[in-house]
């Protein structure tokens, strides 16, 4: 366990209570990330790679549970008290969503949603803050902040908003940034520009934690990526390593889906036969068994495991992993 | 080998937003979401419309569909200019061509089941069909969109995003339309059920001949789809032609940029991408 970790997950479970049954969101999962660092989970809708992250924060709605344990900067925050976590929120941790018209508040001006996190703290003074949220619409290329700083949220493009939700998210200088499919809204163009910035973020020596269901997405800013398939995390590797030579059947599917620019293009594209199972009917066996071509018996009867010993390895939790790519691992 | 018939052709068409003036003297204002903008689509063709947020794809689907009048230009249905204003010309041409939008939930009755909502389209349309035809046509309806017969009692909140627009899909295409305006009706989606939507029209456009509109602003996906694409620019077409063109040899700087704008599946490329537009702006 490298101890410079700036979060270090372990066994992370997230149950929600419904009328009829308790509902297992996440099931174990473990991951680190280091300051500077770009760590993507990639996943699909129902994988739990939000519950997830919002598990970190203390976030989960109110008949969710979480177990397990998430240390950042060396405090635990798994059944952490609310005074620790909005010491955390915000200052220890950003966070970017996909919706910025539902994440930025409609009737508070760009000026409140931006310097409202530093006044409640007693961070900074108003006219300071003012400064602040200036400085911090530059960095994100909003042209002329002094008259933004007066407009709503309304009133801005979606690509503008998502820069104004992240200048929000760093406000109060957070040391990890999670961005929860923070491009998923946009237009491929106003992506590309919001992916600058995140890349320019990790070069401040900022973690960034991104979630995201588009390999296409992360390709250019994670350095590992892991991937999480029905509350588990199948597979992890560094970036260049998981596109080369993707181990697990559901990355190579994954990676299989995204459109592409080059190569045949009447090609049909490679869409996942089927839909992941409910979080109820989860097999004893590999979650994905049903979805995959090279299922066998084995697959079927037991739940193949990842190495949880060494999260900062590669590692693949498969029965019938592809050959891993002559020269590594 | 005999050339194939026009179905559906746009003519110049504009079209001019009246803005309200700031204050009570201020001089009106317009926006012109489409300036002189003409498409062709063929009898079973696909055309892809593609652009950024704000640059009139939907509202030339808008046009198509009869929903925003043009201020100039006209609409053309084999040959034949369409009188939008004309009832009957209205009610015929709904039976000609149907829309899949992008929020798959938005645009379900959350009180109707699958088979009610691919039932109530198919009465709309077709008009009185006996019910034992109706139901076998509905099944059959479902059954071509990938979803079997259990699914048509279940409601949209019982559906994934990926179910939700595969009945959208149904709804649209069980009275045999001949063309699907597509408006983003991929974008909202996870990439793996993305594929599998752009495959479903791909197979729907085949064997029925039906032509596609489909708009969207990843040139990727639209590649996939499309023997022919128009690039939408601020209400102009910037660029049109073949797919080998537009991804082979792109003329204009617009078409390049979205092209370089498509998240890859490439990390080195990505990454190179990442720096040089970083590069730019620090210039």
């Amino acid at each position: 366990m490298s101890a410079e970790a700036l979060l270090q997950v372990r066994d992370l479970e997230v149950d929600f209570a419904t009328s009829q049954a308790t509902v297992n969101a996440v099931a174990g999962v473990t991951f680190e990330l280091r300051a500077g660092e770009c760590v993507a989970i990639v996943g699909e809708s129902g994988s739990g790679k939000t519950q997830a992250l919002m598990a970190c924060l203390g976030l989960l709605a109110s008949n969710g549970t979480a177990r397990g344990s998430v240390r950042f900067a060396g405090r635990e925050l798994i059944g952490a008290d609310e005074r620790v976590l909005n010491t955390v929120r915000g200052t220890g941790i950003g966070l970017l969503t996909q919706d910025p018209l539902s994440s930025l508040t409609p009737h508070l001006r760009i000026e409140t949603l931006l310097t409202e996190g530093l006044l409640d703290r007693g961070l900074a003074s108003r006219t300071d803050a003012r400064q602040r949220a200036l400085q911090a619409l530059r960095a994100v290329e909003i042209p002329e902040p002094e008259s933004r700083l007066r407009q709503y949220p309304h009133e801005l493009s979606g690509g503008m908003r998502q820069r104004v939700a992240l200048a929000a998210a760093l406000m109060c200088e957070p040391l990890l940034l999670f961005a929860d499919e923070p491009t998923t809204a946009l237009d491929v163009s106003v992506q590309a520009r919001v992916l600058e910035l995140l890349a320019g973020v990790r070069d401040r020596g900022l973690g960034v934690l991104i979630i995201t269901h588009d390999l296409g997405v992360v390709a250019g800013l994670a350095d590992r990526v892991a991937v999480m398939y029905a509350g588990r995390i199948v597979e992890t590797a560094a970036t260049d390593e998981l596109f080369s030579a993707p181990r697990h059947p559901y990355t190579a599917a994954l990676l299989a889906a995204v459109p592409r620019l080059h190569g045949a293009a009447q090609a049909r594209l490679a869409g996942i036969p089927g839909d992941p199972p409910q979080p109820a009917e989860r097999p004893s066996g590999c979650a994905f068994a049903a979805r995959c071509a090279a299922a066998d018996e084995q697959c079927t009867r037991v739940r193949p495991e990842l190495r949880p010993d060494a999260p900062a390895v590669a590692a693949v939790a498969c029965h019938r992993p592809l050959p891993a790519a002559a020269g590594q691992r | 080998m005999t050339p194939v018939a026009t179905l559906l052709r746009v003519e110049h068409a504009c079209v001019r937003y009246a803005l309200r003036g700031t204050g009570l003297f201020a001089p009106s204002r317009s926006l012109d979401a489409l300036s002189d903008v003409s498409i062709d689509i063929a009898q079973g063709g696909r055309l892809g419309v593609v652009g950024e947020s704000g640059s009139g794809k939907s509202t030339l689907a808008r046009v198509v569909l009869g929903l925003v009048r043009a201020s100039s230009g006209r609409v053309l249905w084999e040959g034949r200019p369409v009188d939008y204003s004309d009832a009957g010309d209205l009610r015929a041409l709904r039976r000609e061509m149907q829309v899949v939008f992008q929020d798959p939930f938005g645009s379900l009755d959350p009180r109707m089941t699958a088979g009610q909502a691919v039932g109530e389209a198919l009465q709309a349309l077709a008009g009185p069909v006996p019910s034992v035809a109706a139901q076998d046509r509905i099944l059959a309806a479902l059954s071509e969109v990938g979803l079997g017969a259990t699914y048509a009692h279940r409601y949209p909140h019982e559906l994934s995003g990926g179910q939700c627009q595969r009945v959208a899909i149904a709804r649209a295409t069980v009275a045999r339309p001949r063309l699907l305006v597509c408006d983003e009706a991929v974008s909202a989606l996870d990439v793996s059920v993305q594929a599998q939507i752009v495959n479903l029209l791909h197979e729907l456009s085949e064997r029925h001949q039906m032509s596609l509109l489909f708009i969207s602003h990843n040139l990727a996906v639209v590649r996939h789809l499309c023997e022919d694409i128009a690039v939408l620019c601020a209400g102009r077409v910037v660029e049109r032609g073949s797919r080998a063109a537009i991804f082979g040899n792109p003329q204009a700087q617009y078409t390049r940029d979205l092209l370089a704008a498509v998240p890859e599946a490439d990390p080195a490329l990505q990454r190179a991408r990442i720096a040089a537009a970083r590069r730019i702006r620090t210039q």
